[in-house]
């Protein structure tokens, strides 16, 4: 009995890569890997903390990591504030919230059709495109800001609801990571399928999209974290107080960095930026295992 | 019913795998190809947003390299340290954590996994928030109340105003949120390769743990490396507007943060020189083209 329980914990099928239980050589690991995630896990308790600090923990000196009379004054402080421009705050996460459905939704519409035809369909151009969207994958958007606004202009884009939706959803990493996902989804299902006489868009629709759900979980976490967290369109891009979205309020109490308003905003920009995190973070722990299933599908050949 | 004519034959055959393309290629046109496209176009111009763009030929470009003080005093060589460091620096942590968690069993692996991968999913403007109550000027600030406790300084220190620490500083913060989907690719491509190989290699004589990454490991996911690499890359140079972000002004504090992104913003949307600043958006694309190749030479799979 004892040796047994010994060797559960030295057995050779516990070492290794991906290994079934606890295992003596997976100490230094453990040992490696605490401080790193205590390191990596500071920030984001500070911001659940100083969320729920009343304001003399918020200025107290010394300072104090840690709360210990939590409050939601910073809350509700929040959402009886008024930005300068009287638009309440509800009005900011209002928008978030459906710009970044709205997106969500698209971008696993425009993706998913896109990857079923460079995945399962034959035409001349298939090998082309796809390679020009392994290029684009390098693609940084933060680079051509100037001449994205030059077309979003012509295309009478400005200071339009859609002008945080669409140049967002041609995501060269979600088409890949859909495509890969969708070649392992083998052809004779979709043959057989034909051979019923179904449609192309009963394929995709009944066959292809129930099939590539981890795929479709991971874009939508994608698409999630960058409309979201998208404060710089609605600073480029929109005028009208009214359609831009939490993620710019917030970064609009951040940049008060002197004076009364830093003093006032600390609390209440702390609540705001946890009800930034909280969704994703949900959000990722609820699709984790689905992520992870689409990510072995990643290689770039 | 038969199709007739020969263009309602292709329609049925081919023109649905257009139809299905459309919508992405229609927005992958609009808002990736015109946009680099344009900026091309314009880093040969004089471009004011008012007047139309006049043709000046390789002026821009001359006018980098020989005139613009401020980015080859500052901003290139800023924007390689910070490159240097966060690039290749990120890349070989996030391959080392994913290597590391994939020696753990599945439940502690997935908690692990997901601490190291929370801060990516943090955005900029959220984190402003934390960055500057944690690196405060005064003395209420986390960092100096602490090291002044420790009396390892005596005078707050102003962090991220000041030019010799906003650079650490940058590359600290951005190398935490760092361990993001290539990290992710990363180690799913550790957990997928066969065990069996292992076995092989541990009879063929390779004994340490170090051998067996980098004749069994690396080999055998080449693919989820490049992926990973450029990943990397693209964050790394995604990631340039941290120090304007962190220090709340651009130009930052004498330009000690100062990166090619930074660059492009001051000239596109302060001094509105749209030609100019096109110039450097094209050397930026151009920087971010040579890494990726350059990985790719890497870890091209063999066929």
């Amino acid at each position: 009995m004892r040796r047994n329980w010994f060797r559960r914990f030295t057995g050779v099928r516990n070492r290794g890569i991906n290994p079934q239980g606890f295992h003596v050589s997976q100490l230094k690991f453990y040992l490696l890997l605490l401080p790193l995630a205590v390191f990596m896990l500071l920030p984001i308790v500070f911001i659940f903390s100083s969320a729920f600090k009343p304001p003399d923990e918020l200025y107290a000196y010394p300072p104090r990591f840690f709360v210990v009379n939590p409050t939601f004054k910073n809350f509700t402080d929040l959402f009886s504030k008024m930005s300068s421009s009287g638009v309440p705050v509800s009005r900011y996460l209002f928008n978030s919230v459906v710009i970044t459905l709205v997106a969500v939704a698209a971008s696993i519409l425009v993706s998913s059709t896109a990857a079923y035809a460079l995945s399962k369909k034959r035409f001349k151009l298939k090998q082309t495109l796809f390679a020009v969207n392994t290029v684009a994958l390098m693609f940084v958007p933060i680079a051509v800001t100037i001449p994205r606004f030059l077309v979003i202009e012509r295309l009478n884009l400005l200071d339009t609801f859609w002008v945080h939706i669409l140049p967002g959803l041609a995501m060269p990493v979600g088409l890949f990571l859909l495509k890969q996902f969708m070649d392992s989804i083998p052809n004779e299902v979709i043959e057989a399928a034909q051979i019923d006489g179904a449609s192309d868009v009963q394929i995709y629709w009944r066959i292809i999209l129930p099939m590539i759900r981890p795929a479709i979980a991971t874009i939508a976490i994608l698409t999630f974290q960058a409309a979201w967290n998208n404060a710089e369109t609605s600073a480029l891009y929109v005028n009208t107080e009214s359609l831009k979205t939490f993620a710019f309020y917030l970064s609009t109490l951040t940049t008060a960095t002197t004076g009364a308003n830093a003093v006032a905003g600390q609390g209440i920009a702390a609540a705001a930026a946890l009800i930034m995190f909280l969704p994703n973070l949900i959000i990722f722990i609820l699709l984790q295992s689905q992520v992870m299933s689409t990510m072995s599908h990643s290689g770039l050949k | 019913m038969p199709p007739k004519t020969s263009f309602q034959k292709w329609l049925r055959r081919k023109g649905s795998a257009y139809g299905f393309l459309s919508m992405y290629a229609l927005l992958f046109f609009v808002f990736i190809v015109v946009p680099v496209l344009a900026a091309f176009l314009l880093s040969f111009t004089f471009f004011d947003t008012i007047q139309f763009p006049r043709f000046i030929g390789l002026h821009n470009y001359i006018a980098l390299i020989t005139q613009d003080d401020t980015f080859m005093r500052y901003v290139l060589p800023n924007t390689i340290q910070f490159a240097v460091i966060v690039g290749p620096g990120g890349y070989a942590l996030a391959f080392l954590l994913a290597w590391v968690l994939a020696q753990l069993p599945r439940i502690p692996r997935t908690l692990f996994a997901l601490i190291l991968y929370s801060p990516s999913m943090t955005s900029g403007v959220a984190m402003a928030v934390v960055w500057k109550t944690l690196f405060s000027g005064d003395q209420i600030g986390y960092l100096n109340s602490f090291l002044m406790n420790l009396g390892i300084v005596q005078e707050p220190i102003q962090w991220l105003q000041s030019p010799d620490y906003l650079m650490t500083i940058m590359i600290v913060v951005t190398l935490w949120s760092s361990m993001g989907i290539g990290f992710l690719a990363m180690l799913a491509g550790i957990l997928e390769i066969n065990p069996e190989l292992y076995e092989a290699a541990a009879l063929d004589g390779v004994s340490s743990r170090w051998q067996e990454i980098f004749y069994i490991t690396i080999p055998s996911m080449k693919p989820q490396m490049l992926f990973g690499a450029v990943m990397a890359i693209v964050g790394t140079f995604q990631a340039g507007a941290i120090g304007v972000t962190l220090s709340g002004s651009n130009p930052t504090p004498q330009y000690a943060g100062q990166l090619i992104v930074n660059h492009i913003e001051d000239y596109g949307f302060l001094r509105y020189e749209m030609g100019y600043a096109a110039a450097v958006s094209v050397v930026l694309l151009l920087m971010v083209l040579f890494f990726t190749r350059l990985s790719n030479h890497l870890f091209a799979s063999e066929e």
